[in-house]
């Protein structure tokens, strides 16, 4: 396949941005579109240009490093997979393809398209754990807990935290991201304990960080990866509901 | 001469441990805020250690190369982890565990060890569930079992195919508890450079900030070394791509011992190579041999029909598939150890009956488990690897059976440890995938993540206080010590000389042609003809690369293209000394596998009279051949036999 290639070029955080164009020629629809990159990237060192910088690390859909906006949406075409799993295959001979980092006032750039995201982990650290410390813990077996409760708490965790839902959100609301968080603990006995101080602390941290409201738009759910379902939102409200009033 | 001391404590091995424990020296918790701790590494080994050790009163600063914690690695481990519970009352033990991992390890692993990781493994499981860690569960609530290669008992613990990612956020969740107490500070996109050592001990470290490339001097009463493993020198592998040997390789030259570095695990169930832009390989987890059935065509026509697309494999009728692994293999079928999986596969794609457009691949079947169990069962348990499948593959494995061909998985060689897992250097300490520690010439599936948590959440947390007991009396040292500044002047030099090449290959250009070097001669067969065309080509490729590398831009700033250079300079040193190694190692055991040396059904044939010991090298400076050092190994309580999975 040949491609026209339009990508967001910004030097570092604070320099104004530009798209440049960019042409690739006989590329493979068996190629993922980051091996595509490499290959864009392997001629602009040829020509001792600087190369196209993105973050990415597993190459698998699991790690969350990889962050791109590709024709408007976050992980491009491809439904349910990260950039790094999106295949060639999902492209036409031809097509022009348009290639941004996530835009969001709480992930600056740092230099094309890479991103800072450390506002995700202070929000983990504002309260997205149960606080106990290794050791002396009865059997794992002492807390039987329900099944379907246990499936449920696993669909939560499953997110990845590459930040798609913020990058969807015209709000760049992050709710998706804690709500599955909150969830996850909410729907277990070992987060119980916490779940007061840990919702609103989280939610207060989210907020101070610059992230937009959630309007219930759902475009997060419809944009993450890892099907992270937006009842975990509702879910949420109740807990913070339930530890404002108590 | 450096004498090897393995600090293996006195005593019955099943005592030994305790015994430890009991008899160590403390640091008492006034003087635990006084100690400062550098752990580099957030995967498993890293974020349990800084959690562990922060939540003890330490002062701790943690590193990692991604933009956040979570990210490390280890994230991607699918299947499980390994405990001894016995659970499912199927016969497990601490002891089998123990037993199950030395043997798997081909007898190539120290005893006290590895039944100190078994004894610890319970453990493990019952710190992960009360963190909130979402393993699986059966209908009544209580923790569900899996069984991996190796073993007769299900004794893996799993969160659907994402054990990893979910233990990790387990760690990640602790270090982040630890972070807002103020007890660990975070250092991300930050890499270490080098080790600085002050009178002989390790009190600090180097980095690199990958935004801003500046050199930053950071000190510590004692350094944790946990960045994983090295499998990244083949370019192709499971690994994530910023996998790298750097922090492993600079404390190497600067005195730590490196151990069997040709201890390299082939993983037999990965998604085949389909084109030379290929920048990584994908795991398709080994809990899949549990429900599939591994096969190729029983004639050579057949698999010639099917290479050239005339045929499909639903097509072939079942007296003509050679489920070869149950042929050979009856007691253990599809669930033999991964090393002994892989060459039964490279064998019959050798011999010819390879599948795939390339012959390099072989079917791994669950058609006949769909039909046992159900589609929905089978959907419930590997569900995401199915559609990982799928989306790679671009074909439906519900339908067709998968291909699969053995891929770089894991480096079971790395830093010289002793029983305290501290390295040759007075105060570094390494765990995780980066120590050689445990698992001898091939580590059994879902006992890295036991091993890196062991290591993290239970063993240094131990060991790192009868070291820093001595040192209560030691200030925070400054940074501007001469010992600081020189180590970072020496790192600046090695950036400038990089970037100063200015030739006209790129680092993708020099990593991809070691990665086949490494593959074709370093790789699943080995023979001393082509470990010595190793030697000889890398020392070319090092020439080539110190004269012809091209990395554009400039150090003031995000330089991918350094990054990278810095991490494949490294490794191409490592790949001679894992060929100098395997060359050395005149026998086959475990992952390591010498031509010369097979039985007459092609099994691996170990010489237990010469090479019973752990290798560990010595760097003795630039083009000079490092010196061998054998730290024997002694098995009390088992007995050393040929592995048999018949
Ligand atoms: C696809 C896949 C599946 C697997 N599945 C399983 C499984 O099911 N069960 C099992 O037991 N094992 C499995 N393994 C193996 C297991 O995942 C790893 O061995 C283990 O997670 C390694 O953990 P670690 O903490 O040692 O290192 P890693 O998780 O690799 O972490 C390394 C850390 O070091 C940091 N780092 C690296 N270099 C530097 C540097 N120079 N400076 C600063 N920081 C640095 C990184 O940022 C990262 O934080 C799997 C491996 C792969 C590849
Ligand atoms: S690179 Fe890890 S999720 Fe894409």
């Amino acid at each position: 396949m040949d491609l026209t290639l339009k990508i967001w070029r910004q030097e570092n955080p604070k320099a104004k941005g530009k798209f440049e164009t960019y042409k690739v020629t006989g590329i493979s629809t068996e190629c993922s579109f980051l091996e595509m990159l490499d290959i864009l990237n392997e001629t602009l060192i040829d020509k001792v240009q600087l190369p196209i910088n993105f973050d990415h690390d597993c190459r698998e859909g699991i790690c969350g490093m990889c962050s791109l906006y590709i024709n408007g949406r976050p992980h491009g075409p491809d439904d349910e997979v990260t950039t790094c799993q999106l295949h060639m295959r999902k492209f036409k001979d031809g097509d022009t393809i348009v290639i941004e980092p996530w835009r969001s006032k709480a992930f600056p750039v740092i230099k094309d398209l890479m991103i800072n995201r450390n506002a995700f982990d202070e929000i983990i650290q504002a309260g997205g754990y149960v606080s106990v410390t290794t050791g002396g813990i009865p059997d794992a077996n002492s807390i039987p807990i329900n099944r379907a409760d246990a499936e449920l708490a696993m669909d939560a965790a499953a997110c990845i935290g590459c930040g798609a839902c913020v990058a969807a959100c015209k709000n760049a609301s992050a709710m998706l991201f804690v709500a599955a968080k909150v969830s996850q603990f909410a729907l277990l006995p070992q987060g119980k304990m916490e779940a007061q101080a840990r919702v609103e602390a989280m939610v207060a941290k989210m907020d101070e960080l610059g992230f937009g409201n959630c309007t219930n738009t759902y475009a997060c759910e419809a944009e993450c990866p890892k099907q992270i379902s937006a009842d975990n939102i509702a879910r949420m409200n109740r807990e913070f509901f339930c530890a404002k009033v108590s | 001469m450096t004498q090897l001391n393995s600090k293996i404590p006195q005593g019955p091995l099943a005592e030994k441990w305790s015994h430890y424990k009991a008899h160590q020296n403390l640091v008492n918790p006034p003087n635990k805020p006084k100690l400062d701790i550098i752990v580099v590494g957030t995967g498993l080994a890293g974020a349990s250690a800084a959690a562990s050790l922060g939540a003890l009163g330490f002062k701790v600063k943690i590193f990692c190369i991604q933009d956040s914690p979570r990210r490390a690695h280890s994230i991607a481990a699918q299947g499980g982890i390994n405990a001894a519970k016995n659970y499912p009352n199927d016969g497990d033990s601490v002891y089998r565990l123990f037993y199950d991992t030395i043997k798997g390890g081909d007898y190539r692993a120290r005893e006290a060890n590895v039944h100190r990781l078994a004894e610890v493994s319970n453990s493990i499981i019952d710190q992960c569930v009360a963190q909130g860690v979402p393993f699986a569960r059966d209908y009544s609530g209580l923790l569900d079992n899996r069984s991996f290669g190796g073993a007769q008992v299900s004794r893996t613990f799993y969160a659907r195919g994402q054990t990893g990612q979910q233990l990790l956020l387990g760690a990640y969740g602790a270090l982040s508890h630890q972070i807002k107490l103020g007890n660990v500070k975070l250092y991300t996109r930050q890499e270490m450079m080098d080790v600085v050592l002050v009178e002989g001990k390790a009190r600090g470290i180097i980095t690199r900030n990958l935004v801003s490339g500046e050199l930053e001097k950071h000190f510590g009463h004692a350094v944790v070394v946990a960045t994983g493993g090295y499998g990244n020198v083949y370019f192709l592998s499971t690994n994530a791509m910023n996998s790298n040997t750097s922090a492993i390789w600079q404390i190497y030259k600067r005195g730590a011992f490196f151990a069997n570095p040709c201890y390299v695990q082939i993983h037999p169930t990965c998604i085949p190579v389909h084109g030379d832009y290929q920048s990584k390989l994908t795991l398709m987890s080994e809990s899949l041999r549990n429900d599939g059935r591994i096969w190729v065509p029983k004639n050579k026509e057949d698999a010639e029909k099917i290479r050239k697309k005339q045929m499909n494999a639903i097509e072939l009728k079942e007296e003509d598939r050679d489920y070869f692994l149950e042929r050979r293999y009856p007691a253990f079928g599809n669930l033999v150890p991964r090393d002994v999986a892989s060459r039964a596969a490279k064998e019959r794609c050798d011999a010819g009956f390879g599948v795939g457009t390339t012959g390099l691949a072989v079917y791994l079947d669950f058609k006949d488990s769909i039909k046992r169990l159900g589609k929905d069962v089978i959907e419930e348990r590997y569900g995401n690897l199915f559609q990982m499948y799928e989306k790679i593959v671009d074909e439906n494995p519900y339908n067709n059976p998968m291909m699969i061909y053995p891929a770089v998985h894991y480096t079971m060689g790395g830093t010289w440890v002793d029983y305290e897992l501290q390295s040759t250097i007075p105060g570094l300490f390494v765990a995780g995938e980066a120590n050689f520690s445990d698992h001898g010439a091939n580590r059994l599936g879902a006992s890295a993540l036991m091993q890196g948590l062991s290591d993290g959440y239970f063993v240094l947390p131990y060991t790192i206080q009868n070291y820093l007991s001595k040192d209560i009396k030691v200030p925070r040292m400054s940074t501007d010590a001469p010992e600081f500044v020189e180590t970072e002047k020496a790192v600046k030099d090695r950036l400038d000389k990089l970037m100063g090449i200015k030739g006209n290959k790129s680092v993708d250009y020099f990593h991809k042609k070691l990665g086949h070097i490494m593959w074709e001669n370093v790789g699943m067969g080995r023979t001393a003809e082509r470990l010595q065309k190793a030697i000889d080509l890398i020392k070319e490729l090092k020439k080539e690369f110190w004269s012809d590398l091209r990395i554009p831009g400039d150090n003031n700033g995000v330089n991918t293209e350094l990054e990278k250079a810095t991490r494949v300079a490294d490794f191409i040193e490592l790949g001679e000394l894992m060929a100098i190694d395997a060359l050395q190692r005149e026998e086959s055991c475990g992952g390591h596998f010498r031509e010369e040396h097979q039985t007459p059904e092609g099994e691996a044939k170990r010489n237990d009279d010469d090479f019973k010991f752990v290798g560990a090298w010595e760097y003795k400076g630039e083009n000079e051949t490092p010196v061998l050092h054998k730290e024997p190994l002694v098995y009390e309580s088992i007995e050393v036999k040929q592995r048999d999975y018949k």
